[in-house]
């Protein structure tokens, strides 16, 4: 009898016992688990965190599916990968209230950008930080019309040979205002019209339009979009801009309607009858708010205002030839 | 003595195999048998309940962590417990081990009766008391593996999605072991293992190739014997909870390799023998159309599992994973189609081109029953051959999932950031041949010595010919699948 007895106190305390050791080991961490699964298995989970400012939050990642990676917005810290059943442990303190975004920076599928989460940070700060306000508002633009440029080059343009002619342009062509607020095309015919230029071909004309636009950017903005560009727009855009990334055919067909939103084919950045005519502020806006009904993420909450600015630097290199 | 293993090589002996419980079950041939009970130490162990109770124990812990590893754990497969030990580890212990060399004797330790049993006996080790349920006698229409055949067939046609999601896994052991304790608590004895265990099932068919059996010295003996302790318990064990007569055992099918009979018998008439592989295909009585399907049942799974969990074919194996669609609803009845028609119908054919090559008078369903146990031999080799791959390669998971069996971030052995790596992949292709070529071999012989029950000399080559050929079609198409 004593051995039944023993016997059946150890099934019970192995099928009762056991499972409790797991759950309560599993859940013991303190920490917040954060799992990613692709964005139409979910997402992350949970997709919305809290936490206090100056309080430190503990995130144990894992993914659920595929490789993701995971960074919070407007932040300069690395991402970190996120392995499938791995847990990749990272501890965040933010010291300003504020909505953060996080979001995967792994192409883990078509709606990689839909993989996106917030970290509602609450309470004070002594800092106060200024916000900016997108070009776009502040100059009424509405960013989805049309805008075709009325006059294209035969060749594109070359920032190295209108430096040649610098001397000429006036200096209020060289007030980053016109960089950020008007067409190259506009810029173009402007010029065209000056009688400074009239000995100039309108190939050169362009040249010089690539020189103000260059003008406008760094070698350290431009690299850093050219980063930003190859992480973050090359998968749809094509890492040339030609609207042909990997993931273009299937934004061509519409294949994300099942996610709630009609796509189209990604923007050609060397088409220059479209891109010659919108404007820096077109291209911020494009960027901050995406592209409604296009299948273009929003980028406001992802991007610093620097980074974005790094990121139109980059685009324009697609019409402008900016080697030295 | 040099070579005396715990003194049962001295003790060889010579005995007519099989139980003979009457003189027309007489098997016309001799079997070597060595029993391994003659040993003392062998028999103390094996009587004791405490070590294969410790061992069910075990791997009850095992079981049940599954369950709730798959529950909470990473649902990512290759990182989770119930993925990597029940389908790569459990099953490489199965199919390269268990099943070939000790056909039931994975059944003798499965926890999945035992909290079923521990309600049905009133008791967790041994006999004591009086335990509850209805202790009804499983339907006569259904004392046979039909039911076995289904279950299995359904499981296999969720199974990539069974096989990689642990919280499907762990609903699919639930279930199992919510059917074992149901059964157990409606009928007698364990008829959740002997008649709808999916997994029985096809280990009880591949338990005849086995080189081991438990079965009874002397059948006088038991005829003598009015008791029947065996069957009907006493004091030292259950009766058989496999609902057999040990004497009239005459095949591995239906032994769960319990023991119960072994502590039972008070005349000391159990032998467990080891023996020569696949002794009981020499049985000629006993042929069901169950157990012939059984086989079809195995080797059609085998060729549908290598093409889709080993092709290169992803529209196959989308449409197998994606449960409830349209594709899916085409693979399972493909499947279907192929295990329950395309396969027995070939075979019939087959088997029909033999009768009239050779004009035998038996009638076809009986021809047909009796050569399908031929393709037993063939269809564990697919097995172990596909499992050869998959086991493998994908082994080295145990390592990090040992240390990290949830995926929760755990180290507890420090092997948790063990890479993925597989093993032998240069030997693979070469251990599968020989594999799936021994399998053709044997199946063929087989049949040789099946055609040799009813015709003789060169009329048994012919009648066994288009069967052998068969097995060289299916051996074609299972190298094509696994070796490409």
């Amino acid at each position: 009898m004593k051995a039944e007895r023993l016997a059946q106190l150890l099934i019970v305390l192995l099928v009762i016992g056991l499972p409790s050791i797991a759950v309560i080991a599993r859940s013991s961490s303190g920490a917040i688990e954060l799992h990613g699964s692709i964005a139409d298995n979910g997402g992350w989970n949970p997709a919305n965190l809290s936490v206090n400012v100056g309080q430190p939050i503990h995130l144990r990642l894992t993914s659920d599916d595929v490789m993701h990676g995971f960074a919070v917005g407007q932040s300069d810290r690395a991402p970190i990968d996120v392995a499938p059943g791995v847990m990749t442990e990272t501890t965040l303190i933010f010291d300003q209230p504020g909505k953060y975004t996080f979001y995967c920076t792994r192409w883990c599928g078509l709606n990689h950008w839909r993989m996106r989460g917030t970290i509602e940070v609450s309470g004070s700060s002594s800092e106060t930080v200024a916000s900016t306000t997108p070009l776009y508002i502040d100059l009424k633009l509405n960013i989805d019309d049309p805008h075709p440029a009325d006059v294209v080059p035969a060749d594109k343009p070359s920032a190295a040979r209108g430096s040649v002619f610098q001397a000429s342009i006036p200096p209020s062509y060289l007030d980053p205002k016109i960089y950020q607020t008007e067409s190259p095309a506009v810029v173009w015919r402007e010029l065209r019209t000056a009688s400074f230029s009239k000995s100039l071909s309108a190939a050169q004309v362009w040249d010089l339009v690539a020189f103000i636009w260059k003008a406008n950017s760094t070698p350290q903005s431009f690299a850093a979009g050219q980063k930003l560009f190859a992480q973050n727009c090359a998968a749809c855009h094509g890492e040339a801009g030609q609207g042909d990334g990997v993931m273009a055919a299937a934004l061509d067909k519409g294949s994300q309607a099942s996610m709630g939103e009609s796509t189209k084919k990604p923007i050609d950045f060397t088409d220059a009858a479209n891109m010659l005519g919108a404007s820096s502020a077109i291209l911020q806006g494009k960027i901050v708010r995406g592209g409604m009904g296009t299948g273009m993420p929003y980028w406001g909450p992802i991007f610093t205002d620097r980074q974005i600015w790094s990121v139109i630097n980059y685009l324009w290199s697609f019409q402008f030839d900016t080697n030295n | 003595m040099a070579g005396d293993w715990l003194g049962i090589v001295s003790r060889y002996r010579w005995r007519v195999g099989g139980a003979i419980v009457t003189p027309t079950h007489a098997v016309k041939r001799a079997v070597r048998t060595v029993d391994l009970v003659r040993a003392p130490i062998v028999k103390a162990v094996l009587r004791n309940r405490w070590p294969q109770f410790l061992i069910r124990l075990m791997a009850l812990a095992g079981f049940v962590f599954a369950i709730v590893a798959g529950l909470i754990g990473t649902p990512v497969g290759s990182h989770n417990f119930a993925i990597v030990f029940v389908w790569i580890a459990w099953w490489a212990v199965l199919m390269l081990i268990a099943v070939p060399f000790l056909g039931r004797g994975w059944c003798s330790l499965c926890p999945i009766p035992l909290p079923g049993e521990w309600l049905q006996n009133g008791a967790a080790l041994g006999p004591i008391k009086k335990g509850f349920g209805l202790n009804r006698r499983w339907p006569k229409k259904l004392r046979n593996i039909w039911l076995q055949n289904i279950a299995f067939t359904l499981v296999a046609l969720f199974s990539l999605v069974v096989l990689t999601t642990p919280n499907v896994t762990s609903i699919v052991l639930l279930a199992l072991l919510f059917m074992a304790i149901g059964t157990s608590l409606i009928f007698e004895r364990r008829s959740f293992c002997r008649y709808l265990c999916p997994v029985g099932g096809f280990i009880g068919l591949y338990s005849q190739l086995a080189p081991i059996e438990l079965r009874v010295k002397d059948t006088a003996i038991c005829v003598a014997h009015t008791e029947k302790s065996c069957y009907i318990g006493s004091a030292e064990g259950y009766g058989c909870p496999w609902n057999v007569y040990p004497a009239a055992l005459t095949k591995n099918i239906n032994c769960g390799l319990c023991l119960e009979c072994l502590r039972t018998c008070p005349e000391d008439n159990i032998a467990i023998n080891l023996r020569s592989f696949g002794a009981d295909l020499r049985q000629t009585r006993g042929r069901k159309l169950d157990e012939a399907f059984k086989a079809f049942i195995m080797l059609g799974s085998a060729l549908i599992y290598s093409a889709v969990m080993l092709g290169p074919w992803g529209v196959l194996k989308s449409a197998a994973s994606s449960i409830g669609t349209p594709n899916w609803l085409i693979y399972a009845l493909g499947f279907v189609v192929l295990i329950f028609g395309v396969l027995p119908g070939l075979f019939l054919g087959a088997v029909a081109l033999g009768n009239k090559m050779t004009q035998a008078t038996a009638s076809l369903k009986k021809t047909f029953v009796a050569y399908s146990y031929s393709l037993v031999p063939l269809g564990l080799m697919a097995w172990i051959a596909f499992s050869i791959s998959f086991v493998f390669t994908n082994i080295s998971y145990a390592w990090s999932t040992a240390s990290d069996p949830l995926g929760a971030g755990w180290n507890l052995l420090g092997t948790a950031q063990a890479a993925w790596a597989p093993y032998l992949t240069q030997s693979i292709p070469l251990l599968q041949a020989s594999v799936l070529l021994l399998g053709l071999g044997w199946s063929s012989v087989t049949a040789r010595r099946i055609a040799n029950e009813t015709q003789a000399g060169r009329g048994a080559l012919w009648q066994a010919l288009p069967v052998v050929g068969y097995c060289c079609v299916i051996t074609i198409g299972l190298m094509g699948l696994l070796i490409g």
